[in-house]
């Protein structure tokens, strides 16, 4: 098994949630409602504790790698220069240093918060796909992975309740709030088929028993997804077409702005604690 | 509910710490409903392991003593002290009490 494999998986699995997290981070203060805004805060730090820990074991095997092995892993100059330097690589280092290209999240999690229904939408949608990935992530060869997956696992199902009430109560609720809902569904549908295409970085995890087959996971997402829509006596969104890329480094015009703002602090002062 | 009440009702939280113990008044907040106040109560009173159990109950179903009355209600207890059990003498053969 290679240790780039693991890298390279690893950094996925923390980018989505990272992105993620970071936009969910940005209804803080801005919530409809104090409650629910303390309950978005409380999911976006529960992902981007799921990045950190993955973070940190990702920058540990970039540490323990040979420096012929890592000499040209990342695009991103300031970072790739510090690898080659032989400084130590911290989890910091890959959230602030990477640029857009080297990030592999896949697209739905960077598409904007919009109105509380796309919100509710772009989190319906990936926290259903994290919950069927990290339970079959349990049963990783590599027992980090694994042992994040079972950890993340309790915190995912609460963001499934969270995300699927809120499917159900806007569907159910008002005239209004089920077409906003209906809109919002059928707006971020078009980013999930992504999520079960097989990267090279899959297909490679997969074959050397670290990593999940996504594609596996496809009819299951789809039934369960399909529930609740239903129950929400909402209709399933369709897509003629599904927009693919981010996995593979091409991102939406969403993911440079997230970046900036995300990584401007460490960019204009280095190293900077507070 | 009618339609010129945009606020969602408020709720009374109950918060058990730890197995064994009582639940206790822990705050209020607002929610749609139950089910909602009970997830909004994890979220706001629970997230630094305050609890194992939550109760919730919607503000306007507690009835709350009258604190005008408080005088009647309460100062005449303070002089009676026969009332506390340390109040009578017990036989020296009683042992651990």
């Amino acid at each position: 098994m290679s240790s780039i494999t693991t890298l390279k998986y690893t950094l996925q699995l923390a980018d989505n949630v990272l992105i993620m997290g970071q936009r969910l981070a940005a209804w803080c203060g801005k919530g409809p409602i104090l409650e629910q805004d303390i309950a978005l805060t409380n999911i976006s730090l529960d992902q981007i504790g799921q990045a950190r820990s993955l973070y940190q074991y990702a920058a540990q095997i970039i540490n323990n790698m040979p420096a012929a092995d890592k000499a040209h892993l990342f695009n991103a100059p300031l970072l790739q220069e510090k690898i080659n330097n032989q400084h130590t690589i911290t989890e910091d280092d890959l959230a602030y240093l990477r640029d857009a290209w080297d990030f592999r999240n896949c697209l739905l999690v960077e598409q904007e918060n919009g109105d509380w229904a796309y919100t509710v939408a772009r989190s319906f949608f990936f926290d259903r796909f994290q919950y069927l990935l990290y339970t079959a992530l349990q049963k990783s060869s590599d027992s980090t992975l694994a042992a994040i997956a079972e950890k993340s696992l309790k915190e995912v199902q609460y963001h499934i309740k969270w995300a699927s009430e809120w499917v159900i109560r806007l569907g159910d609720g008002t005239a209004i709030s089920k077409e906003k809902m209906q809109q919002a569904l059928q707006a971020r549908w078009e980013y999930t088929g992504e999520l079960f295409v097989m990267n090279a970085v899959e297909q490679a995890a997969m074959k050397a028993n670290i990593g999940v087959d996504v594609s596996s996971l496809q009819q299951a997402y789809q039934q369960q997804i399909e529930a609740i829509v239903n129950e929400a006596s909402l209709q399933m969104p369709t897509a003629a077409w599904m927009q693919t890329g981010g996995k593979n480094g091409v991102h939406t015009e969403h993911l440079g702005y997230i970046l900036a703002e995300m990584q401007y602090l460490q960019r204009a002062y280095p190293n900077m604690e507070w | 509910m009618s339609n010129e009440n945009k606020e969602w009702p408020l709720w009374e939280v109950f918060i058990r710490s730890k197995a064994g113990l009582d639940h206790k008044h822990a705050g209020s907040l607002h929610a749609a409903d139950a089910q909602m106040a009970i997830e909004n109560a994890r979220d706001v009173y629970t997230r630094r392991m305050e609890g194992v159990s939550i109760w919730v109950v919607e503000s306007k179903h507690i009835h709350a003593s009258n604190p005008e009355e408080a005088a009647a209600f309460f100062d005449p207890a303070q002089d009676k002290i026969y009332r506390h059990p340390t109040f009578y003498n017990l036989p020296d053969e009683l042992k651990h009490m």
